[in-house]
């Protein structure tokens, strides 16, 4: 039992940063501001959560999960309103979003 | 005072939680701490009169929150895929979509719904029009299906 427990939470933690590299690689990789904010949500969303469930795997008391459920919600309420007041501000200060097809009427 | 009361509880709760010590300083700590956050939260609803608790309560919100799990999984995944594939992947567009929840508190769990999947993000709010940014065509045609719409709207029933 505890060997699978282990292994699943290794699955996890090994997934979810994974998916936290891929995210850093989409801040690196896409063209502009909004198109990089997508990739930074792949962060936010499911890497965190399986980091964290990962890390619940291996917590030793309930106390312990209880708290990573707190971390959890926290981060699920916080991080669209973030991304959303990111977006919303860099639109009114006037940054364009590059779009495909109009490629050439932006650039 | 309904709602106080129930700010109250969960906020010793959520102290009682989080401290896991309890000597008499710490919990006394703690009631001081929540007196000041009542007092405080009062005198906010005081400036933007906001009275109700602002909580979505529905039968159907554990049901629509698996729902946006599992369309959270997928759209990461595809987001994924698009990372590793490259700029060549992606197309992004802006486009503007009705949302037909009554209340404010559903349309923002509405809004945050579309930000949190990967893909898509809410730009803009004007009364029931969202902008949305999305990281490709299929991302725009998944929110233009209005099926997440549908199920939020459901809540308010």
């Amino acid at each position: 039992m505890d060997i699978f427990l282990n292994v699943l939470s290794w699955i996890c933690l090994l997934a979810g940063g994974f998916l936290g590299i891929t995210g850093a690689v989409g801040l690196f990789r896409f063209p502009d501001f909004f198109t990089r904010l997508h990739a930074a949500s792949v962060t936010d969303t499911l890497s965190t959560f399986l980091i964290i469930i990962g890390l619940m795997l291996q917590a030793n008391s309930l106390m312990m999960i209880i708290k990573l459920l707190l971390v959890l919600l926290i981060i699920a309420y916080t991080s669209p309103t973030s991304a959303h007041s990111l977006a919303k501000s860099a639109l009114h200060s006037g940054l364009k979003p590059f779009l495909k097809d109009k490629e050439n009427q932006n650039s | 005072m309904k709602q106080l009361l129930s700010l109250t509880v969960i906020l010793a709760v959520f102290w009682l939680v989080n401290s896991g010590h309890y000597t008499p300083l710490l919990l006394g700590l703690g009631a001081i701490s929540i007196g000041l956050i009542l007092y405080l939260s009062r005198r906010m609803e005081h400036v933007d009169g906001e009275v109700e608790p602002s909580i979505v309560m529905s039968i159907h919100l554990p049901f629509y929150l698996f729902w946006l799990l599992v369309e959270i999984i997928k759209s990461n995944l595809d987001v994924v895929t698009r990372v590793w594939k490259g700029e060549a992947a992606i197309s992004p567009t802006v486009f503007k979509v009705k949302a037909s929840q009554k209340s404010d508190v559903c349309r923002v769990l509405y809004a945050n719904s579309i930000t949190m999947t990967p893909g898509t993000i809410t730009l803009d709010i004007d009364g029931d029009t969202f902008e949305v940014h999305a990281l490709s065509e299929e991302g725009k045609e998944g929110v233009l299906t209005g099926e997440m719409d549908k199920r939020v709207s459901k809540l308010e029933r």
